[in-house]
């Protein structure tokens, strides 16, 4: 450190704060890595067994791929968007139910390297439990892999956009009830009715129509599509969904934490 | 000339139709050791937010070392440390662990590893170290606390309550570590309910009730002020004659205090109880202390 210019200890320690946040929230969940990573991992591979039994033989959605290849994907987009959600939201409700968000607040840290602190421990944390469900996964059925590119993009982008909605949550949220219903009432509805069981061409033409309008739809459908090479509706089209959906919840995330909305008074 | 450690300016602060704050003007020079004194709800802890941040000031503005706490926050929140009044702790991680993350959000690294062992020796938190904050006790949960808000090793150090429910052992330790801060020349603002504490410490006290400060000068010249005896007679359950009512401070339990210009008056008070009957069961002559100043100023009876 001393044998560095001024300016260059400012650059150094405008770094180390975000990145010690991001740090302590990476730890945050690391330290309970059996309920954060774990416990999603073996849910998702229980969905994997239960369905993929009742279901193999009577389901055929794609040509040539058979259900169980057909469900993995979904299953863990579904599991990397819970997660990313999970992650920031509850480490925000937590420490605010604690008071010890206090200690964040009292930082010279700004909005936006609190927001991409946060931002980027929900990805990752998404991002290694859908690695770890596709660890898992390859035990059992060979996935094919038609572009790798489209897969990390959606993964990428679908958590970073739950992991921005995770702390509009947090902030909004004053207990732990409030939270737990926006899980229940949002995003599991949302995650369950995106097509991750089964393609939305097999609904009928209105609940295609309701389908259309939930952007988990997306986010399942691109994702999946970067293991078949099909989907249901163009990946493209998917992705720029995606990623103004993200922009949008970005810009309401960062004005709510500029405003020090629910925050600071 | 260098910058006032903080400087407040006709600083309001609104909650709805509550004025929390009316205008508060104050200026605590680098190296003092202060105390902001008054009853709850008087607007401490809303002042004290606001030079931490936590509160956007209606009107007016606040300035720590020079720096604006609204327009230039991350330099004015880069030179204070506040420790907040709740026991508020992360169950994620051990004291050492916590006090390094805090130091980083200031952007400080190893380097400043010598300064965490400091402050652990002073606050003999030392062996508690590696221990999970979850499992600390309430008094060792208070001192981490206060670790925490000097990680960053801060010049000015605000403290809010720091030893409410603490006990008295754990409070002449925290004021020794506290003391030598501000002999180091950290500058110290703490608010207290416990008057004697503010006393025996602090150069300078302010006091505020609702919303304003209503008393502002040195320790010393405050007790001046009200300089005079005190007679604290123990009566009992009486009716006071109301000739010797308008000497009477105030009366708690059977305690009555008397405030008395010259000696003289303790006979004249005592024989009006005594044609009135009633008795003295114990009675206490004392100088004035911080505690009538207090009452005279901000308590109910005024």
């Amino acid at each position: 450190m001393s044998g560095l210019k001024y300016s260059d200890q400012v650059i150094v320690s405008a770094f180390r704060g975000p990145w010690t946040l991001l740090k302590k929230e990476l730890l945050r969940f690391w330290r309970v890595a059996f309920q954060t990573i774990a416990a999603p991992v073996i849910t998702a591979l229980l969905y994997l067994l239960i369905f993929s039994h009742v279901l193999e033989s009577h389901v055929q959605v794609y040509d040539g791929v058979p259900y169980t290849a057909f469900l993995i994907p979904g299953l863990i987009m579904m599991s990397v968007l819970q997660n990313a959600f999970a992650n920031s939201s509850s480490s925000l409700i937590q420490s605010k139910v604690m008071g010890n968000l206090v200690f964040v607040l009292l930082t010279p840290l700004t909005h936006l390297q609190f927001f991409l602190a946060f931002l980027i421990a929900a990805i990752i944390r998404g991002m290694v439990v859908g690695l770890c469900i596709y660890l898992v996964a390859m035990w059992f059925v060979d996935l094919q892999l038609a572009n790798p590119w489209m897969i990390i993009a959606f993964a990428l982008l679908g958590s970073a956009l739950l992991g921005t909605f995770g702390i509009i949550a947090g902030i909004w949220a004053d207990r732990f009830d409030q939270m737990a219903a926006f899980q229940n009432f949002i995003i599991m509805p949302l995650s369950f009715l995106s097509g991750v069981f089964y393609s939305i061409h097999s609904l009928p033409p209105f609940w295609q129509k309701v389908s259309q309008l939930n952007p988990f739809f997306y986010m399942i459908d691109g994702f999946r599509y970067g293991f078949f090479g099909k989907g249901d509706v163009s990946p493209l089209i998917s992705l720029s969904i995606v990623g103004a959906s993200f922009l949008v919840l970005a810009w309401i995330t960062l004005r709510m934490l500029k405003s020090g909305y629910k925050l600071r008074s | 000339m260098s910058q006032p450690a903080i400087k407040i300016n006709a600083v309001h602060k609104n909650f709805g139709a509550l004025h929390a704050l009316k205008g508060v003007d104050l200026t605590i020079e680098l190296g003092e050791f202060f105390a902001l004194l008054g009853p709850n709800g008087a607007g401490k802890s809303t002042l004290i937010s606001i030079l931490a941040g936590l509160i956007t000031p209606s009107s007016g503005s606040a300035s720590v070392m020079g720096f604006d706490v609204v327009n230039q926050y991350q330099q004015a929140r880069q030179l204070l440390g506040v420790v907040p009044q709740e026991l508020v702790f992360d169950p994620f991680f051990n004291v050492r662990e916590m006090l390094r993350f805090q130091a980083g959000y200031f952007g400080r690294g190893r380097e400043n590893d010598a300064w965490i062992d400091e402050i652990l020796e002073g606050l003999g938190l030392t062996d508690k170290a590696h221990t999970n904050m979850r499992k600390l006790s309430g008094g060792m949960k208070r001192r981490a606390l206060i670790a925490q808000a000097l990680a960053h090793k801060p010049p000015v150090i605000v403290l809010d309550e720091p030893t409410a429910g603490v006990d008295v052992e754990l409070r002449q330790m925290l004021w020794e570590f506290i003391k030598k801060l501000n002999r180091d020349g950290h500058t110290i603002i703490l608010t207290t309910h416990y008057l004697e504490e503010a006393e025996t410490l602090c150069s300078r006290v302010g006091m505020m009730k609702q919303g304003e400060i209503v008393a502002l000068d040195s320790t010393a010249n405050l007790l001046n002020k009200f300089s005079g005896k005190h007679l604290r007679l123990t009566l009992g359950d009486v009716i006071l004659p109301a000739a010797i009512g308008s000497l009477m401070r105030h009366h708690e339990k059977g305690v009555y205090t008397f405030a008395l210009s010259d000696m003289t008056q303790i006979e004249y008070v005592l024989s009006t109880l005594r044609s009135a009957n009633i008795k003295v069961l114990d009675m206490q002559l004392s100088e004035a202390d911080l505690e009538d100043v207090f009452m005279s100023l901000v308590g109910k009876s005024s």
